[in-house]
């Protein structure tokens, strides 16, 4: 037991799980912001920008991520000279967040869209019959249950994404939880199982509260209709 | 181009059509703009070259490079499917089981691999093999961790649908003499199956996704076919991009299957539909609370299950 825990610090597993949230967290903010712009895009009434948000999700939804975290380093990076910043690691670590905001993007547009198709078209057409002009109905009546209903299927994208940041390691990051992991099974097999087990239950603690809260949110705030 | 109609707007007047029209026509430049920055932009590094494409879509690439990895791709993904739903049977039917112990153990198993990201798996399967001395250990590990993540949400699939079945199939079950674990097997899983077919079909696009993971541990499917091919020419992002449109083509194609085989379940299984609601009606003066209660509980159950399957990697 003692031995373990010696490797496990010897080998910095709660730094591999540091550099995974740091990755989730931009990833998340960059994500938020872009996919709400392709949401407007795809519930404005413009065709073009209908046209664009609903291209953008089908490439990027269909796409594996996998593809993306190797197309930043070894096309981006390395063919298209495309960089971040000076410093190698560095690098890598931005280059798998833009990775990662590109994929869950399209999921975050996904998800703000089904919260708005949550709302009926009744309460739309009660706003304009009780005289509201669009800001007004907006901002007053479709949008809040909007963003209700947008709670649920927000927290299983931020689940997802915090178990795709072990997907970096695609991207070179080699201080994340995989590659940590993989570098530690095999220079210990003898430990396999305590250290898949480790980091398992890890993950566990991190996203476990990311699904109880939105849960126990999107029933708090449901509109009961 | 068809205008989707969404609840924020209403039927436009002239005037805001003259708007939508403008805007259509600024937004229309901007995107196109966008385009043409990042095709010049290529076109400036010398990656519009006919012959860096040309090397990326030749007979050659196709025969040795993309067939093969396409190949092992499917190979991991159909083995994986069929698993996780063998899985995603067994586990769902024993949460729902009436005993304590099963229901929770079957439980824990499903919410732990459901939280436990894909890639740890495969690479902890793949290492375990490899250190057994078992062949093929990468395409194992990729198997295994794919049936073990898919089969869990396949479960969590299988538990929602029963839940959504009206309850009047079970009482039914019980009230000709079945016990409670045979009007489970025999009445209610197999019209939840039927009930999730479209999700269990998009399912397999998250399996075709997910096992282009199998690049990091070495396992040659797609990508890494792709991935080898572009290093050997030095035209990775051409490969790459081959790869994706590959993967994008049949997920898409899945997805768009999915939803008309939903749509005709939903118009052969109408009739149960609208016998439920009439039911519903009819036991108002019963019961109505219980019976809304029951509906929105269960709306809610399979909508989680539901996007929490569609939104794996």
């Amino acid at each position: 037991m003692q031995e373990y825990l010696d490797i496990v610090r010897e080998y910095d597993v709660l730094g591999a799980f540091w550099v995974n949230i740091q990755l989730a967290f931009w990833a998340a903010l960059f994500s938020l912001v872009l996919g709400s712009i392709l949401a407007l895009f795809r519930i404005s009434p413009i065709p073009s920008l209908q046209w664009a948000g609903s291209a953008y999700v089908t490439v990027f939804r269909n796409m594996p991520l996998t593809i993306i975290m190797v197309f930043m380093v070894l096309g981006a990076w390395g063919q298209l000279e495309f960089s971040l910043a000076t410093d190698f690691d560095t690098n890598f670590f931005w280059l798998a967040v833009v990775g990662l905001t590109i994929y869950h993007a399209a999921f975050v547009c996904e998800a703000i869209r089904s919260g708005v198709n949550t709302v009926p078209v009744g309460q739309a057409e009660a706003a304009r019959s009780i005289g509201l002009p669009f800001v007004a109905a907006a901002r007053l009546v479709i949008l809040p249950q909007a963003f209700r209903g947008a709670i649920a299927p927000l927290g299983n994208v931020l689940i997802a994404l915090i178990k795709n940041t072990t997907v970096a390691a695609a991207a070179s990051v080699a201080t994340e939880t995989s590659s940590v992991m993989r570098t530690m099974i095999e220079f210990r097999p003898d430990y396999i199982y305590a250290i898949f087990f480790t980091f398992a239950i890890g993950y566990v603690i991190l996203v476990t509260p990311v699904g109880l809260l939105s849960t126990s949110l999107s029933r708090k705030l449901a509109v009961a209709r | 181009m068809k205008v989707e109609k969404t609840v924020l707007f209403d039927a436009p007047g002239p005037r805001a059509r003259r708007r939508i029209l403008l805007g259509n026509i600024v937004g229309a430049i901007v995107v196109a703009g966008l385009a043409a920055v990042v095709l010049v932009r290529l076109g400036e590094q010398g990656q519009l070259e006919p012959s860096l494409w040309l090397n990326a879509v030749d007979a050659d690439a196709w025969a040795y490079y993309y067939w093969p990895g396409f190949l092992a791709t499917i190979r991991a993904a159909a083995v994986a499917i069929v698993g996780a739903m063998i899985f995603g049977l067994v586990f769902g039917v024993g949460r729902l089981s009436s005993r304590l112990l099963v229901r929770t153990v079957c439980g824990a198993v499903v919410e732990f691999f459901r939280a436990v990201p894909v890639l740890l798996m495969m690479v902890f399967f793949w290492l375990l093999f490899a250190n057994a001395g078992l062949p093929s250990s990468s395409y194992w590990g990729v198997v295994v961790a794919l049936i073990l993540y898919n089969g869990s949400v396949v479960a969590e699939l299988v538990r929602s649908g029963v839940h959504g079945l009206p309850s009047g199939q079970r009482e039914a079950g019980l009230s000709i003499g079945l016990t409670r674990g045979q009007s489970l097997r025999s009445v209610e899983v197999p019209q939840a199956l039927i009930a999730m077919l479209p999700a269990l079909m998009s399912q397999l696009v998250v399996v075709l996704k997910d096992s282009a993971l199998g690049a990091i541990i070495s396992y040659p499917e797609l990508l890494q076919s792709a991935r080898r091919l572009g290093s050997g020419n030095s035209n990775i992002l051409q490969t790459l991009t081959v790869a994706a449109v590959l993967f994008i083509v049949i997920n898409w194609s899945l997805t768009k299957l999915a939803e008309r085989l939903g749509r005709s379940l939903k118009r052969t299984s109408g009739r149960t539909g609208t016998t439920a609601a009439g039911a519903g009606v009819a036991a108002v003066g019963v019961s109505a609370a219980g019976g809304t209660d029951g509906d929105t509980g269960d709306a809610g159950d399979a909508g989680e299950g539901g996007s929490g399957g569609g939104d794996g990697t």
